[in-house]
């Protein structure tokens, strides 16, 4: 899947889950960059992430991804098989 | 937000579906629910909001911390005691079973530990209902996901599904004899959901949530169910399409013996389960009614089917007619007495389905698809979810059925009070007796039009009145030639000296213009008298629902004292000049009823 139409769709999810429309997601933004995206609202976006790309994190990878650039390189990884 | 709602969907746009609710600019039931949980609740709480929202209830939340459910039921803490619950919800799961069986134990140990489990949980329900004398919200337990021994699992005394069912029978029996107290069956919820996936141990191991998050907005809405139908927000009647909805097939084009219902075939033995469902559905007091485009005669052809399992007389209102369904519905609930958002519209047909959701403002309609989905969609939306389940609820078709009748014969007549004496009207007008308690509260919960003050009772608070030596309570019960319409009426006034002020004035709409409010009156003022009241102050505080009674005290003879910018108004009457007002009803006491 190519990365542009990835974070084109994140960037719908992630403004869907946290009610804003100015948000604009790159590869380093953290749950630093956007005021909603606490521990509790996690969970709802990892959920929201999978049901648009009909996929399933594994628990390792939750825990460790760091920023949206390693959310969306597991998705294009997963994407490929 | 009715089921089968889309779960994705609500969980991606919840935020903006808040929004929308919150603006739909519609008056909800305000209510404070503390949340005890034993693993995490935020996000079914905030699911749980969006459906109660949905239902009429303007919710606040207070959650324990994580796990604190133990500790903030049996050591509340100051802000708790501050936030006074109207009702309490516990919820745990197997999660927070501590002492399981091993294969080493007897049957005696393994005895003990339900008794310690169990313990556990009886005195927390104690402790809260002491503390907060408010409804309890218990969940059941699921099965857990693994069976160490199998099959053998569910039926030997060391299995962890035995032990499981065990605890469980033994929280039914608890509910079973404690008012106020319901069970929120989280055992079914998670078998039809699916109980491999609702347990996903990562959402536990990861979040610390009992359940997968794709089942949270399934588990809210069943919780949602008990709480609004606790507030008195259940639906009260379902309106019924006929052709393709009760039968399979047009009755006016394939003729009564071209209809689908009965044990024929798969379609027809369908048709006749849900009708068997419908039927079930009136004998918990669900009024049944018609709405179907039909020439009358037809329809009553179609319900006469030898093979159906309705009849005619099922239904206390068949429209049948070429009229648009949504005046039909509105039409349906000002003859019942009832406000058109108590109604359920049943129709397979999407455009009636849109016109009636459209123009009939909080009539629920479901989504009726496919004949074999018919019942679960129904049962699934809990619109009729029953927490108190009074003796009166059995005879509430009958009751009904019998005001049809009078209306009947309130056409003969020239002269109302000539109508209203040749009804025979008899009651029993007193003070509060227990046998009749469960029902006064229901009354306190339901009524919402002919309610001067809207106040709401939950059961311990009303037994509270009960037991206090500071009010003057009045009930009524009215029997008349057609049958015994079951307590009807409450009042509720407490002593302040020499005057009485009114916390309550409520009457089911179903005994309107027979003169039982004046009946009351009398007595209310009788009662006065006798405890050396002097004067009884009358308060109205207006709703979207109680015009019907803005003017009532004034109709009773009161003085008008006040009235604010709000429409709330203050009324005084002087009991010494009173003369009795209702000459159509025959009074007695308590010592009438055996």
């Amino acid at each position: 899947m190519d990365s542009k139409v990835i974070y084109s769709r994140l960037n719908k999810v992630f403004r869907d889950v946290f009610d804003d429309d100015s948000i604009v997601v790159n590869p380093k933004t953290t749950a630093d960059d956007i005021e909603d995206w606490d521990s509790l609202e996690h969970i709802t976006l990892i959920n929201a992430v999978e049901r648009e790309f009909k996929m399933k994190f594994k628990m390792g990878e939750i825990s460790g991804m760091k920023n949206v650039g390693e959310m969306a390189s597991i998705i294009a990884e997963r994407a490929k098989k | 937000m009715q089921y089968p709602f889309d779960s994705e969907y609500i969980i991606k746009k919840k935020k903006s579906i808040k929004r929308t609710l919150l603006a739909d600019g519609s008056t909800r039931l305000k209510k404070r629910i503390a949340v005890f949980g034993g693993s995490t609740t935020n996000a079914i709480v905030d699911y749980l909001e969006l459906f109660l929202l949905d239902q009429g209830i303007e919710p606040e939340f207070y959650q324990s911390e994580y796990a604190q459910y133990w500790q903030d039921a049996m050591f509340p803490s100051e802000e708790l005691i501050e936030f006074k619950p109207d009702i309490v919800w516990i919820h745990t799961t197997n999660r927070n079973i501590t002492s399981y069986p091993t294969t080493a134990d007897s049957r005696e140990d393994v005895a003990g530990l339900v008794e310690k489990e169990y313990t556990k949980f009886e005195q927390m329900w104690q402790k809260i209902s002491e503390t907060y004398h408010c409804p309890i919200i218990q969940n059941n337990f699921e099965m857990p996901f693994y069976r160490l021994m199998g099959n053998k699992d569910c039926s030997d005394y060391r299995g962890r599904s035995n032990f499981v069912t065990r605890l469980n029978t033994k929280f039914y029996e608890y509910s079973e004899k404690t008012e106020g107290f319901y069970i929120n069956d989280i055992n079914f919820i998670s078998a039809s959901f699916g109980l491999k996936e609702w347990s996903d141990p990562s959402y536990w191991n990861m979040y610390k949530y009992a359940m997968c998050f794709d089942a949270i907005p399934e588990f809210s809405f069943n919780l949602s169910n008990i709480i609004k139908s606790v507030f008195g927000k259940n639906k009260k009647a379902l309106a019924l399409d006929l052709d393709n909805t009760l039968w399979g097939g047009v009755v006016g084009d394939d003729g009564v013996d071209g209809i689908q219902i009965g044990q024929e075939t798969g379609v027809s033995q369908s048709y006749y389960e849900f009708q068997s469902y419908v039927k079930s559905l009136k004998s918990l007091g669900i009024i049944l009614t018609v709405c179907s485009k039909n020439d009358h005669e037809n329809a009553i052809a179609g319900l006469e089917h030898p093979e159906g399992a309705l009849k005619p007389d099922d239904f206390i209102i068949i429209k049948a007619n070429w009229e648009n369904k949504d005046r039909n519905i509105v039409e349906t609930a000002a003859e019942l007495n009832i406000l058109p958002d108590a109604i359920v519209f049943a129709d397979d047909n999407p455009a009636e389905r849109e016109i009636v959701r459209q123009q009939v403002k909080g009539c629920a309609v479901p989504e009726m698809d496919g004949v074999e989905n018919y019942i679960t969609t129904l049962d699934r939306n809990g619109y009729f979810e029953v927490t108190n389940f009074s003796a009166d609820d059995l005879k509430r078709n009958e009751m009904y059925k019998a005001n049809a009748q009078r209306a009947a014969q309130q056409a003969s007549f020239g002269d109302y009070n000539e109508y209203l004496r040749s009804l025979e009207m008899t009651a029993v007008i007193d003070d509060f007796i227990p046998v009749y308690l469960q029902r006064i509260t229901q009354l306190s919960n339901k009524s919402n039009q002919f309610n001067v003050t809207t106040k709401r009772y939950t059961a311990t608070e009303m037994e509270e009145v009960f037991a206090s030596g500071d009010y003057i309570r009045l009930y009524g019960k009215l029997i008349d030639k057609f049958g015994d319409n079951g307590v009807v009426s409450v009042v509720i006034g407490h002593k302040n000296g020499e005057v009485l002020d009114m916390d309550l004035w409520i009457m089911s709409c179903r005994v309107l213009k027979r003169d039982m409010e004046f009946a009351m009156l009398d007595k209310l003022v009788s009662r006065c008298r006798e405890e050396g009241i002097k004067t009884v102050k009358g308060y109205y505080y207006p709703t979207a629902k109680n015009k019907m009674v803005k003017d009532l005290y004034g109709r009773f003879g009161f003085d008008k004292i006040s009235e604010d910018e709000n429409g709330n108004s203050v009324w005084e009457l002087q009991v010494g000049s009173y003369e009795n007002k209702c000459h159509v009803i025959d009074v007695h006491g308590n010592d009438y009823i055996n």
